[in-house]
């Protein structure tokens, strides 16, 4: 079962999650219509594809003269850790039916965080749907007011926006790093992406870089 | 076609989730899967950053974005919050293009 007090613990620091994430939302709007993407577009990736580092990759690759298909091939790679999330939560959340198509869209980094941060499975479960309900709604609030705000901007680009994917990125892959591993794989994944930059299409880098990494995991050791 | 785009990757990434919570459990319990998929998103968003900071419309460049990403860089290392971390490169970038 589950006290009223946990449950209030768990509103208290969903909501808290869900704030920093709409206001990061922001930025998200922000960036997507500087990339040249429509208010529509911009709020329809937050809606159905709901993962922010796939989402700012997408935009990143079209902002970057890209192929909206290589932003969306870097995208679905992106969220392939989603699927490890979701593997994790099955035995927690113990979804099926329809349930499960509405819990699958709110499996991302800070609801699995919050549902295995918590003991007892009844506080996991709570744990992920207040989480996921914060933040699916306010990082889709967040992402409509930045698109509408920097859509009424003569030029975004005066703001600095057009170098704030690559501030977002890094702030996404900072976490990441705690290990030697990883950062090697960074310093490696961008020397190899600048390299092949001048002789391929922008955005295939990207694709380049994934192709070895998983060449790299699986074979490797 | 971004349109085209947008809706394939979101369905993409959907099917991702969905996977994981319905396909059984042992597909995704090879050692080499466990260890390869939490290493993409590293060399993703490491490759991410290298192009879009020096790179423009295709060609190896270097401008007030490296800047931009420097200072982003010491707002992480300060364990800055993520909106704090994007302001602070945009206003770089920003500023720098005023003074110069």
């Amino acid at each position: 079962m589950i006290t009223s007090n946990a449950k209030r613990g768990i509103v208290r620091d969903a909501l808290g999650i869900g704030v920093a994430t709409g206001a990061y939302a922001v930025s998200f709007g922000a960036i997507s219509v500087t990339a040249g993407l429509s208010i529509a577009q911009t709020c329809a990736l937050s809606v159905l594809m709901f993962t922010g580092a796939s989402q700012f990759a997408f935009v990143g690759v079209i902002a970057a003269a890209g192929s909206p298909w290589a932003g969306a091939a870097t995208a679905v790679l992106l969220g392939t850790r989603n699927a490890l999330y979701a593997l994790r939560l099955t035995t927690l959340l113990k979804v099926s039916g329809p349930r499960r198509l509405l819990a699958a869209q709110l499996v991302i980094d800070e609801t699995t965080a919050m549902a295995i941060a918590r003991d007892e499975p009844a506080q996991s479960r709570f744990a992920f749907y207040a989480t996921g309900a914060a933040v699916f709604s306010l990082w889709n609030l967040g992402t409509l007011a930045g698109a509408l705000a920097t859509h009424a901007l003569p030029d975004p680009k005066v703001l600095g926006l057009d170098a704030a994917p690559s501030a977002a990125f890094l702030a996404l892959l900072a976490p990441r790093l705690r290990a030697r591993e990883p950062l090697a794989i960074a310093l490696a994944a961008a020397v190899v992406a600048l390299l092949c930059l001048p002789f391929v299409p922008p955005g295939v880098p990207l694709l380049i870089v994934a192709v070895l990494v998983v060449f790299y995991g699986v074979f490797s050791r | 076609m971004i349109w085209a785009a947008v809706l394939v990757a979101a369905t993409a990434c959907y099917a991702l989730k969905l996977a994981g919570l319905s396909l059984p459990q042992r597909l995704f319990q090879d050692p080499r899967v466990q260890r390869t998929v939490p290493l993409l998103p590293v060399a993703l968003l490491a490759a991410l950053i290298a192009t879009q900071t020096f790179s423009s419309g295709g060609k190896l460049v270097f401008d007030v974005r490296a800047a931009a990403l420097a200072v982003a860089g010491v707002a992480v290392l300060l364990r800055a919050p993520f909106l704090v971390v994007i302001v602070a490169g945009a206003a770089t970038a920003a500023l720098l293009r005023l003074a110069f």
